[in-house]
């Protein structure tokens, strides 16, 4: 716990000292850097000796809010938790002060007013550094809080640090727009979360989560309510479908480091608090697994299907994060049927593919955006028609983001297909068994999960091809230089961890064994027994990889030696037998995206504009394509429209007379005590 | 560890994989009344090409060059998983599907990467086929290979294979006929064979895999062609080892039996390629997703 506490002050700390030092720019950054890396740092030592010697540390203390307690605890669960907020948080804090360092140079050159926006952004940039740790600080406490009092004031701390770096350039109009709709996305989910600990509260008689627990036991008709309130609740900060509409506009306009810690860390919060209640609830019903299967299987294709028809690459990503939150409930979702069935271990394999995918995706999808904002510092621009030929200009960061890309689409031999070897074989498990619903449930898993790899790989395909192949589509990506030192380094230590989870997959399965065995209720020992089950073929699977790297590095050699004596040069392309191509002739990432966003237009509804040429010597033509999120134009727009038009009318009692709200608090205090006196 | 004696399968597939490229092409041929090229040409086609100098594209990056070798790498290794009918793969475990998966796609990828990295639009645009095209066909692999587990109770593919004698199709003998079909159809479809794309054609604007490699040239395209005739082995050996049932216990026995499997398979997509035209590009995922369904249907006979 000592390290845990260290960790919070050093982070609040950092961002005290970034206010107090914001006329020294340099001073601020260093400050807030140091504190960041090291805070987390101590978080997370702090955490691995809790997940290695697997007991429980915890601090009680006296808080003057009426009917809550300051409990924190750090149990196995809550240090799995940690590890991806305190591991992504060094290296976003080792990569953000460099991905600052110009931006007061780029805000002046876009801006006439040289000093001014100078100062501007560096303000700018601190408020970003400040919220960043609170952000830190509070995603800490709401894994560690063990009361619903304290969680319910982190967690709105969360969300409301998390806004301020939304809104981080906030000059920008569709910036507001997005930090608004993030606003209102978290308060509604806060809103379901109220009403659960409020629900949780009442037959409780205690804020506490132990008591929670206990409470639940005698309130068994509660139980799938309060599942459907977590779910709801938790599944709008991990951005489950329909829910997600303000991940892709939040997440990819803050600050790439904080977009990092957002989607690699923030996100699984929701997660986490979904497993937490889980845990709380006993054994679960049947229907509860159906249910997770089916949000996730929903998530995850719709996730993969609007991240291909997006053309911003940090919006791509974003909608990533959706698609892999999908496969997390997929695993988690086979755990709690195989809880429910009484099928242990398609329980333990559900569930740690679904903690292994938190683990791998905070890695890759940090990764991810961390490159994104490198291509962002090199070319000012993420929209993929503008980008092109980076590889070759920015070779490490290039390097890096296609590690990333492969593990994400969960290619061999990366961290990502480990996690998603486990949910294929809980799939497998599950098609074995007798039970017909069961072995439907795997089915409907393993043609998900393929479905989503095979798009996933179409999309990061495009997303990689058109960034950092071919050749510049714009003047600023031909003259791209690659990034500080840093910035890649921080990209490389997470590159490094794809391939070493990835190639030591045996052991990070059973490193599991703690926290799969803290959900499934059993003793550590069988849990590890049937992770050990898993681990074999892990093993094997792990020496035909080495097969694998040894024959490419084979071939490898024998390409170089025959081109030794054979002649190698460089030439046009074929271009069908005309000379003149252009780097505007190359395919588009639309153009990539094109035959599968038009499949699968009904589900993804890409609005396209299409001019065609015409007449014998056509002019002018045009072809415009746009991601229309039905979920935010069928859905949400008209709901809230609606919801506009009834509550406009409740304008007759705002008065804005201080005086009248006055009565209105006495009137409605006269009308409680009344009701509670009879 | 497996046996040394094991690693003789792969090493067949490696030395006889071009045989059947050789096969279909004279089948070709003989159907078109035309002699057509020696049985061989295929190996002499991959060794002229690896002897020859390369020319690279202007815009091309190291990628390039790795997405060859890693597409066969990723073929090599998968054909450590693959069992020839009733003969054991050197290496077997449950699972050994998924990571038959994961290699081919790892393979397609850096194939995929590679074709981007010219910058060129044909190549491009052969891109964005493959990728939409092996998307639809990965769940319909997946669809088969879980109905052969369900039926087998097991999902390894050693033992998978060893359980389909004639008295499993006796018992199964729809489920097996459907998962034929499927497997039928993605080895057209993964193979880029008519009707799904056309390997001999001269149109750019019509092909898949072709217009991928168009700029590979040299040792770079021998590694490619040689990876194309693993590829046709390796989807192959899935469909054979399901339509011949021969399981004597005697490896001599049954990998005759196999092989002459895999000559016929050979001839019969010859004969395809003779009597069809290619599908318009629109049909193609009708195509895959009719081939899903049948496995979809084969496994809900086998639910109950």
């Amino acid at each position: 716990m000592f390290e845990f506490i260290v960790s919070i002050s050093l982070l609040a700390l950092g961002g005290m000292l970034a206010i107090v030092l914001f006329p020294r720019a340099g001073m601020c950054q260093l400050a807030g850097q140091i504190c960041a890396v090291s805070g987390s740092a101590f978080g997370l030592v702090g955490a691995l000796h809790v997940l290695v010697t697997g007991d429980a540390v915890s601090l009680s203390g006296v808080w003057q809010m009426p009917g809550g307690s300051f409990h924190l605890e750090i149990d196995v669960l809550s240090a799995f938790f940690l590890l991806p907020i305190f591991g992504l948080s060094i290296v976003t804090g080792l990569y953000g002060r460099s991905y600052f360092a110009g931006h007061g140079g780029v805000a002046s050159a876009a801006s006439w007013f040289h000093l001014n926006m100078l100062t501007a952004s560096m303000a700018l940039v601190i408020a970003a550094h400040d919220g960043l740790l609170f952000l830190l600080a509070s995603m800490a406490l709401v894994i560690a809080a063990h009361d619903g009092l304290l969680f319910l004031l982190a967690w709105e701390t969360m969300a409301l640090s998390s806004f301020f770096l939304v809104i981080f350039d906030d000059r920008k109009a569709a910036v507001r727009h997005a930090a608004w709709t993030y606003l209102v996305a978290a308060h509604l989910g806060t809103a379901f979360l109220l009403v659960l600990f409020v629900l949780l509260g009442s037959i409780a008689a205690s804020s506490d989560f132990a008591a929670y627990g206990a409470a639940l036991k005698d309130h068994q008709a509660l139980r799938s309510s309060v599942f459907l309130l977590a779910l709801m609740g938790f599944g709008v900060k991990a951005g489950i479908v329909p829910a997600h509409v303000w991940l892709p506009e939040a997440h990819p306009v803050a600050p790439s480091h904080a977009s990092a810690l957002m989607s690699g860390a923030m996100i699984k919060v929701g997660i986490y608090g979904l497993v937490r209640i889980l845990t709380l609830l006993g054994t679960p019903e049947t229907w509860w697994g159906w249910l997770l299967i089916g949000v996730g299987a929903l998530s995850g294709v719709l996730g993969v299907l609007f991240a291909l028809a997006q053309h911003d690459l940090k919006r791509l990503l974003a909608y990533h994060s959706v698609e892999n939150i999908g496969i997390i409930l997929l695993g988690i979702g086979i755990g709690v049927l195989g809880l429910a069935r009484g099928m242990p271990l398609l329980a333990v394999i559900g569930f740690a593919s679904g903690f292994l995918h938190v683990l791998n995706h905070s890695i890759f999808k940090g990764l991810l955006f961390l490159g994104a904002g490198a291509v962002q510092r090199a070319v000012h621009s993420l929209e993929l028609e503008e980008l092109g030929g980076l590889l070759k200009r920015m070779p490490w960061t290039g390097t890096f983001f296609l590690i990333g890309a492969a593990a994400i689409v969960g290619l061999p031999p990366l961290n990502g297909f480990v996690s998603e070897f486990l949910l294929l074989y809980a799939g497998f498990l599950a098609v074995l068994q007798p039970a017909a619903a069961v072995a439907v449930a795997g089915l409907i898993v393993l043609v998900i999960l393929g479905l989503i790899g095979g798009l996933a790989a179409a999309c990061f395909a495009k997303a990689f091809g058109i960034v950092f192949l071919g050749s510049p589509r714009s003047a600023e990506a031909s003259e791209a230089r690659e990034v500080a030192r840093p910035m890649r380094a921080s990209m490389a230590v997470l590159a490094l961890l794809c391939i070493a989870i990835g190639l030591g997959a045996p052991l990070a399965v059973a490193s599991l064994a703690g926290v799969v065995a803290q959900m499934t209720g059993a003793t550590v020992g069988t849990t590890s027994a049937e992770l050990a089950i898993v681990a074999r073929p892990l093993a094997l699977a792990v020496s035909v990889f080495a097969v694998l790297i040894a024959v490419a590095a084979l071939a490898w050699a024998l390409r170089a030696r025959r081109l030794a004596v054979a002649s190698a040069r460089r030439g046009p392309v074929w271009g069908c037998g005309y000379l003149f191509p252009s780097p505007k002739m190359q395919y588009t990432a639309s153009s990539f995206a094109q035959p599968l966003t038009t499949q699968f237009h009904l589900l993804i509804r890409n609005r396209e504009t299409f001019v065609p040429p015409q007449g014998y010597f056509p002019t002018a033509s045009s072809y415009a394509s746009d991601s229309g999120d039905p979920a935010l134009h069928l859905l949400f727009v008209p709901t809230f429209r609606w919801f506009d038009r009834v509550v406009t009318r409740l304008n007759v009692i705002q008065h804005g007379h201080i005086h009248v709200y006055i009565l209105y608090v006495a009137a409605t205090l006269i009308a409680l005590l009344i009701w509670e006196s009879f | 560890m497996p046996a040394p004696g094991s690693f003789a399968l792969p090493l067949c597939a490696l030395i006889l994989a071009p045989l059947l490229l050789g096969i279909v092409n004279r089948t070709k041929a003989v159907i078109a009344g035309r002699r057509g090229p020696p049985l061989l040409q295929p190996y002499w086609d991959i060794a002229k090409s690896l002897r020859r100098g390369a020319v690279y594209g202007e815009a091309t990056t190291w990628l390039f060059r790795l997405g060859p070798v890693v597409g066969l790498a990723a073929l090599v290794a998968a054909l450590l998983v693959m069992p020839f009918g009733g003969l054991g793969a050197p290496v077997s475990f449950s699972g050994d599907m998924i990571v038959l998966v994961g290699l081919l796609a790892l393979g397609r990828f850096a194939t995929v990467l590679a074709a981007l990295d010219t910058g060129s639009s044909f190549e491009g645009m052969g891109a964005a086929r493959e990728m939409h095209f092996s998307a639809l066909a990965e769940p319909a692999l997946l669809l088969a290979l879980a109905t052969l587990a369900r039926v087998t109770g097991s999902f390894a593919l050693t033992p998978v294979y060893q359980s389909i004698t004639i008295g499993a199709w006796a018992d199964a003998l729809p489920t097996f006929a459907l998962v034929a079909v499927t497997l039928l159809i993605i080895a057209l479809v993964e193979n880029t064979r008519i009707p799904v794309d056309d390997p001999t054609t001269h149109l750019e604007l019509t092909m898949i895999h072709e217009v991928m490699v168009l700029d590979h040239s040299g040792p770079d395209f021998g590694l490619i062609q040689y990876a194309t005739a693993l590829k046709l082995w390796i989807f192959g050996a899935l469909l054979v080892g399901l339509m011949v049932p021969v399981r004597s216990g005697s490896a001599w026995f049954d990998g005759t039996a196999m092989l002459v499997g895999m000559v016929l398979l050979a001839g019969v997509i010859g004969m395809i390629e003779s009597a069809m035209a290619r599908y318009r590009l629109v049909y193609v995922p009708q195509f895959i997703v009719a081939a899903a369904t049948l496995s979809a249907v084969a496994f809900i006979i086998r639910l109950v």
